[in-house]
């Protein structure tokens, strides 16, 4: 026992170890009433070192040229012992990132976790987002089947779209006339190492931001303005081991249903894996129905709402881009959903079914009466942003406590 | 006070066991990870044994076959050969006995192999790896020389059973792969009898 | 608030139960009772894989020793019988350690056939078990074909009908109704029931050597949750232990 305090010493003496125990872990107090919807920040923390892990392991067999790539992962899935177990974990792993990255941002929607003082860790938070969304698109094309390509063709093309520098543009990002293996090996550098690394720092980033101003709670009270006589504030509890404990819970119980979908529905019916996919890429030969992995296609669905293509990929945009002017555009004095007035909870309502029915809408093909579901569907979408000035002020607020409930 | 210490020791009983069930469970969850670096189905079948025809192989005449990426010799000794073999003196041998080197059971005998003229081995100096070279001619690299091998990076001699002389870098003898004979004349290199 | 969440877990959940219309498509399907843990029929399936498709089709990603290991045709310590293999599966003069390998080359398939026949690894993954089920028992006379055959579940596919003498060959059914019918013209050597068992099996077959591992992926699955719902019960009550503290 002494023996460790005297190793510790020496380290602290030349780096702040305990005081950054104690300033994130120890002494790190968060509201005592963080519910279900504050699980999948840490949940989130934990995908990505699997994802990390899964990845670098797959690295070791993976072959980035499109003559070998389509092959190294059959024989990853075949030859090399446990390797399909790798490849699972992956793919059910970047599934589940997303899903437990929306609930993650939806906490933060039903609790006004953006709003002042938090709006920096919010901004990181949707850096963090759109990271992972390219991180997921490139990764996509590394399999090289018939959905990787053509989903790789399709939205490569959507920057042909840009006025005057759309063909270059186009070309540049592909690096070659049309999605090839050049595409393939460039892509697999972003995924493997650049974006990775980018999405470490960002995710450090966030978490200091956010240690810095405090954590939110699902009453929206700062439980900072009341302290006790040791500067502790009353509604206040320590990170660990209060939270520690209460998170391992959560893990074991994702880990329980990551395990369930690996080992029982790894495809998870054609969502997850897709069938397409297990036929190597053809130039030639367009799959009958392409669509993006489900966590792409509410936006997706908007893409093609649009009847312009310029038009439809800036609409494409502005659905995701309209998130970081969050903090702004909620005029509300009110951070919570439980004290909003009617006003916020109807549009915040509408706006999850919309995106739900986006999603799915994403995933069909086409037609005139689901584009038109998919036109007012996008419409309540973006009514929920650009009207928000309008009705958080005109909510009829109640009176939030001074202590958490 | 008692309630306090039930309570203590309550939660160091299940801190205890959480930390021992989950590091159980790290630790089967390392299994994949670890395992994957075995060898895979393709390397096994790389490494499958290599089969020869060893009628082809003239009275005299070493050749060179690839097994798990490594050269194997196969040389067609001679009587002469066999003599030379025979003949040196375990002064001269770090390991006349092969004690210390590699090789299966049923090579082991005063010229190492299983049948008497055919002499097989892993063509891999003991020393750092070079492919010594084939010196069969009597007197070649000095006047004593009777026959055997000679690795240039750094001067290890072997007789004609592939046994290290003393006084040269090398340690062990030239090592002998697992191998039997199937038929008069076809040899499996990777398999033992 | 319990509200919110419920309304949530239940969206959620409505857009996941659609997959089961997922990956349907237009086509009416019959399904496929395929049981990868039976390894009789998944050596039988073999053996009319290699005697009648592995000609055209090959099976690149799979080795002749693993799929006789997995397959379970091995003797009582586990080893794989290499002569059964050899004589029972294995006609290109392959090494048992070789990939499934066709004896038709590219070119000659693409003159012969039009289409190059595409290796077969992948198909149940890639189309389904259903859809090779039906495509295997949808065959009918079509003299305006090179090989006198058409196929419902695969229009104008270039494939002959390699199952000809077992199934018989059937016609479409001219009766005006706009569901599509076949009836039998000429005797094959199995009937009806007797075929769709055939068929049942090779499809069994390639359902395994989709996805090798399934069976093994199951069985662990089954381990690691049990596993960790012990595990849950452990860290619940230290959670709930500590959290007294906390009114």
């Amino acid at each position: 026992m002494e023996k460790s305090n005297v190793i510790l010493s020496w380290v602290d003496k030349r780096f702040p170890l305990t005081e950054l125990w104690n300033d994130h872990i120890a002494k790190y107090y968060a509201p005592k009433n963080l519910n279900f919807w504050y699980y999948f920040g840490a949940l989130s923390m934990v995908v990505l070192v699997l994802q990390l892990i899964t990845g670098i392991w797959l690295t070791m067999n993976y072959n980035p040229s499109a003559e070998g790539a389509f092959d190294s992962v059959e024989y990853i899935m075949r030859d090399v012992p446990f390797g399909w177990l790798l490849r699972y974990m992956h793919s059910t792993g970047a599934s589940f990132f997303f899903i437990v990255v929306y609930l993650h941002m939806f906490r933060a929607m039903l609790y006004g976790s953006y709003k002042k003082p938090r709006e920096l860790v919010w901004i990181i938070g949707l850096l963090i987002y759109l990271c992972l969304m390219m991180e997921a698109f490139f990764g996509y094309l590394l399999p090289w089947g018939q959905m990787s390509f053509w989903g790789a063709k399709v939205i490569t093309s959507l920057f042909g779209a840009v006025p005057v520098i759309g063909d270059w543009l186009m070309e540049i990002i592909r690096g070659d006339f049309n999605v090839s293996g050049v595409t393939l090996n460039r892509f697999f550098a972003l995924h493997v190492v650049a974006i990775p690394l980018i999405l470490l720092g960002l995710v450090v980033v966030h978490i200091i931001s956010l240690h810095e101003v405090g954590s939110n709670n699902p009453d929206g009270i700062e439980i900072k303005k009341l302290k006790d006589e040791n500067g502790i504030p009353k509604d206040g509890i320590a990170f660990h081991p209060y939270y520690t404990v209460k998170d391992a819970v959560g893990l074991v119980f994702f880990l329980i249903l990551f395990s369930a979908v690996i080992f029982y529905f790894p495809t998870m019916g054609g969502y997850f894996l897709e069938a397409p996919n297990f036929d190597p890429a053809n130039a030639l030969v367009t799959p009958e129905h392409i669509a993006p992995v489900w966590y792409f296609t509410p936006f997706y669905a908007i893409l093609r709402a649009v009847p312009d293509k310029l038009a439809g990929v800036v609409a494409m945009g502005v659905a995701v881009v309209i998130f970081f002017f969050l903090p702004w555009l909620d005029r509300s004095n009110v951070r919570s959903i439980r004290y909003r007035g009617i006003y916020y909870k109807i549009f915040l309502t509408l706006f999850v079914i919309s995106f739900v029915i986006l999603g799915y809408l994403g995933m069909e093909t086409p037609s005139p009466e689901k584009t038109l579901l998919a036109q007012i569907c996008s419409f309540i979408y973006f009514s929920f942003f650009f009207l928000m000035p309008v009705y958080t002020t005109l909510d009829k607020n109640k009176t939030v406590p001074k202590r958490l409930t | 006070m008692n309630s306090y210490k039930m309570n203590l020791n309550r939660r160091k009983f299940l801190t205890n066991t959480t930390a021992a069930v989950g590091g159980i469970g790290m630790a089967f969850a390392t299994v994949p990870f670890i395992g994957s670096w075995l060898p895979s189905a393709k390397a096994k079948a790389l490494g499958a044994p290599v089969e020869v025809d060893i009628s082809q192989i003239q009275e005299g005449q070493k050749i060179t076959v690839a097994w798990r990426g490594q050269p194997v010799f196969i040389v067609n000794r001679t009587q002469e050969y066999l003599n030379a073999a025979r003949s040196t003196s375990n002064e001269q041998l770090r390991d006349p006995n092969s004690n210390e080197s590699l090789q299966p059971e049923y090579a082991r005998n005063d010229v190492r192999s299983i049948k008497e003229n055919i002499l097989v081995l892993v063509g891999l100096c003991t020393h750092l790896g070079c492919v010594p070279l084939y010196k069969p001619k009597m007197g070649e690299l000095d006047s004593s020389w009777k026959g055997g091998f000679f690795c240039p990076c750094h001067g290890s001699k072997f007789d004609f059973s592939g046994r290290v002389f003393k006084g040269v870098p090398a340690p062990t003898n030239l090592s002998i792969p697992p191998h039997k004979y199937v038929g008069s004349s076809r040899l499996v290199i990777g398999e033992g009898a | 608030m319990m509200l919110k969440r419920n309304i949530f877990i239940f969206l959620y959940s409505v857009l996941f139960s659609s997959l089961v219309f997922a990956n349907s498509g237009h086509l009416n399907l019959d399904k496929a009772n395929v049981n990868v843990k039976d390894y009789a029929s998944l050596q039988r399936g073999a053996k009319i894989y290699m005697t009648t498709c592995a000609t055209c089709h090959s099976l690149k990603y799979v080795r002749y020793k693993e799929m006789a290991q997995q397959i379970e045709m091995v003797d009582s310590s586990g080893d794989i019988l290499v002569d059964v293999v050899q004589e029972g599966l294995m006609y290109t003069g392959a090494k048992i350690t070789d990939n499934v390998l066709s004896a038709l080359n590219k070119n000659d398939g693409e003159k012969w056939f039009g289409k190059s026949p595409p290796d077969l690894s992948l198909v149940a993954r890639c189309r389904g078990v259903d859809w090779l089920y039906t495509y295997l028992r949808t065959f009918y006379k079509d003299d305006s074909k090179l090989w006198g055959v058409n196929n419902i579940t695969f229009p104008d596919v270039a494939m002959p009908h390699v199952l000809l003498n077992y199934q018989g060959l059937k016609g479409l059914d001219n009766d005006n109704s706009d569901h599509i019918n076949l009836k039998l013209i000429q005797q094959g050597s199995l009937n009806e029931k007797e075929y769709d068992l055939m068929v049942l099996d090779l499809v069994n077959f390639l359902s395994y050597v989709g996805e090798p591992h399934q069976v093994e992926r199951q069985r662990m699955g089954r381990f690691v949750i049990l596993f960790l719902s012990i595990l849950l019960v452990i860290v619940y009550l230290l959670k709930r232990e500590y959290w007294k503290d906390v009114k």
